[in-house]
């Protein structure tokens, strides 16, 4: 329970199924700040007590877990590490794949519990395969994509009761409960950037040695203040004083951190038709060589885009209908039929 | 609260009349409270004028310190002597008047079985005993059960005034002001019986330190505040009740007893001879006490661990890290309390769930 509204009607109504349950919040700051500023981060203590009173009036017990450790060194360091890496992560992927339905999820299990209960846009389904992973009936809230990391075995011990609801009517539903969370506004960004400033937050630990903007023939055009504060496709913020010959516009292709450079080049350089990913996670049926047809997606809130899909038996690989402009390696790409999850890896190769 | 401090409330909760008031009502309330002040008195063996109501044992110990510490200063003494195992009540404004009003903080170490080292007491009095403004041993540690050898600490001491916090032993084991001989002493109503938000300084006579609260010079001008009569009288009725030593005493060794058969690797912390008769401290390795606490709660048991930060997250304890528990020992650790109207049925209650808690407790330690 973050101490917002959807985990609060999550609890709610996973305590009106009938299940035996209990609050849990993550305390996954060793530090946290006691106020939220803004609609940023979402470990305050004042979220911690958002939270307790939620579970008050469901008339839950109400708990806090110290997952700060495996926080750091589950999603903060590979956050830094793929930067690092001239990579692009996604820490709430990350999240769902170590500690929520990770050590949250064993933890539980140990003590007795059947699985986790979150306040996820997603659904799951039984079918003959077993229970697999579909999309929130709320295609604007879904949130799927940050849930296709978890194994059949992680989805086995998620229960996801919003899935079938908008967010709007969570918002009413928890105003009929009594929640006072039902106005809360949503939490943006990354919860353990409090600022919202992703690139300042990375310049602090990674450094700010600036490198050179070269153009693809590897001429230099300007001068960048760390090379991963940059993102494939990134036109604004360049500063780059050298016109092309025609005046259009430049943008990121690509960010070499062993060099420290960021190559530029012209928008149409950014297309790609396929992708490949690495680390492959499969929610329901493992993906086999056989191209099939389906749809990929490679940010949370990002379009489904038509495509065909295989498993080389090493990487996932999606060849897109039609060419996508701006993609970077580290990002997941998660496959879909239809609505349903098939699974996701992270992208390593990109043509 | 014992049913003669309920009845004792309510009572007076329905009777006009401001203590400090001329008229009849105020009177006749003031004649209440007195009586109470009274019945206190005589139960900790002080004078009348020695009690000192307060808000809370918190209070109390805020004003003994910080005055004590006040008046120190005014004759250039500035150093605080505290035990290394007391109440954040007692931790925190310390570590107040050391941040901000110029308190050099000396803390005495603890033995294994969780008692003031005295002769680490002895050392720091002998080198430094012109500069102390007040030292404050509590008298039974709250999470061990543990008694402090108070008495000993006042002999050491000589003129340097000492200070008590006795809220978890007052009415559980025998409590003398005037033997004691201490300066002041903190007590608190709810944890003998009466109600929340009342508690007592009990400072000895004509002993005159400045006040944190100031107004209308109530309670001997150290603690100004229209006073509680209410709870006043209720927590003399609460003290009046006689505490079943013995019958609580019986209780908690066969429940050690019982917890030693059942799992032979269990610690007991704190001196097992000179110690209170409810609390048992209990560390069962290979746990983590906040997930044995949630799953003691899910079959009706509340037991409690050392305590929360400010975020809720659970920290081991600092006095049985202070009696040498390395973190994770500490973080192993649970307190039961056995109190007044504690029964054969509910020894055997917690004694029939807690293997299953203790085996759950283990597997999900996944530190």
């Amino acid at each position: 329970m973050s101490g917002g509204v959807d985990s609060a009607v999550a609890a709610a109504r996973a305590v009106e199924a009938g299940h035996d349950v209990i609050g849990v919040h993550l305390a996954l700051a060793a530090n946290p700040q006691k106020y939220r500023s803004g609609a940023r981060g979402c470990c305050t203590i004042e979220d911690s007590h958002d939270a307790r009173r939620a579970a008050d009036v469901i008339g839950i017990p109400f708990y806090i877990w110290d997952m700060a450790e495996e926080f750091h060194d589950g999603v903060v360091e590979d956050f830094l590490a793929e930067y690092a890496a001239g990579r692009t992560p996604n820490p709430c992927l990350r999240c769902n794949e170590k500690i929520k339905f990770a050590a949250v999820l064993d933890r539980a299990r140990s003590m007795g519990f059947d699985g986790v209960v979150t306040g996820h846009y997603a659904r799951t389904q039984i079918s003959e395969s077993g229970k697999t992973l579909h999309r929130a009936v709320d295609h604007s809230k879904d949130q799927s994509y940050v849930l296709s990391v978890l194994t059949i075995e992680q989805i086995a011990g998620a229960i996801f009761p919003l899935g079938d609801t908008t967010k709007v009517d969570i918002r009413k539903e928890a105003e009929a409960r009594g929640l006072a969370v039902a106005q809360k506004p949503d939490s943006h960004d990354i919860c353990f950037v409090p600022s919202g400033d992703n690139a300042g937050w990375l310049r602090d630990r990674l450094g700010s040695e600036t490198g050179p903007i070269v153009d693809q023939d590897g001429n230099k055009i300007g001068e960048h203040k760390g090379a991963y504060t940059y993102t494939i496709g990134q036109r604004k913020g360049l500063g780059l004083t050298v016109p092309t010959a025609d005046g259009s516009p430049r943008f990121v292709l690509k960010i070499e951190p062993v060099t420290n450079t960021v190559v530029v080049g012209a928008r149409e350089e950014l297309a790609i038709t396929t992708m490949k990913g690495e680390r492959p996670v499969w929610c329901g049926p493992q993906v086999t060589d056989k191209e099939q047809e389906g749809f990929v997606q490679i940010r949370a809130h990002g379009a489904a885009l038509p495509c065909t899909y295989y498993f080389d038996g090493q990487l996932l690989v999606a060849n897109l209908a039609e060419p996508l402009l701006g993609l970077a390696t580290g990002q997941a790409m998660v496959i879909y039929d239809g609505d349903r999850v098939v699974g996701s890896a992270t992208i390593c190769q990109t043509q | 609260m014992s049913p003669a401090a309920f009845k004792a409330i309510s009572s007076q909760m329905q009777v006009l009349g401001n203590p400090s008031s001329l008229h009849t009502h105020g009177r006749s309330t003031r004649k209440s409270v007195e009586d109470a002040r009274e019945v206190i008195a005589k139960q900790v063996n002080c004078l009348p004028t020695e009690v000192i109501f307060t808000a809370s044992g918190t209070e109390a110990n805020n004003i003994a310190l910080k005055g004590l510490y006040w008046q120190g200063r005014a004759q250039g003494k500035n150093v605080v002597v505290i035990s290394a195992i007391e109440h954040h009540a007692i931790l925190d404004p310390a570590q107040w008047l050391k941040d901000h009003e110029g308190a050099e903080l000396i803390t005495v170490d603890v033995t294994a079985d969780g008692v003031i080292d005295l002769v680490a007491l002895k050392n720091v009095i002998d080198q430094r005993g012109s500069e102390i403004a007040v030292i404050s041993v509590m008298h039974a540690n709250n999470e061990t059960g543990t008694l402090q050898p108070v008495s000993e600490v006042v002999a050491m001491a000589g003129l340097i005034p000492v200070h008590t916090d006795a809220v978890q032993s007052f009415k559980k084991t025998p409590l003398s002001f005037s033997q004691l001989g201490v300066y002041a002493m903190t007590l608190s109503a709810h944890k003998v019986g009466g109600p929340l938000g009342i508690g007592a300084l009990i400072l000895k006579r004509a002993v005159e330190i400045p006040a944190l609260l100031h107004g209308g010079g109530q309670e001997r001008e150290i603690r100004s505040g229209t006073l509680n009569a209410p709870s006043i009288v209720a927590f003399a009725a609460a003290v009046q009740d006689e505490y079943p030593s013995t019958q609580v005493t019986q209780l908690r060794d066969q429940f050690i007893d019982h917890i030693k058969e059942l799992f032979p690797d269990v610690i007991i912390n704190g001196n097992n001879v000179d110690r209170l008769p409810g609390i048992v401290n209990v560390t069962f390795p290979g746990t983590q006490s906040d997930t044995l606490l949630l799953l003691l709660d899910k079959a009706n048991v509340s037991a409690s661990t050392g305590s929360a930060c400010s975020a809720g997250v659970h920290e081991a304890s600092h006095v049985l890290l202070a009696m040498g528990h390395t973190q994770q020992s500490a973080q192993s650790s649970l307190r039961f309390s056995f109190g007044s109207t504690s029964t054969h049925d509910d020894l055997n209650f917690i004694l029939s769930v807690l293997p299953d808690v203790i085996t759950r407790g283990r597997a999900a330690n996944i530190k």
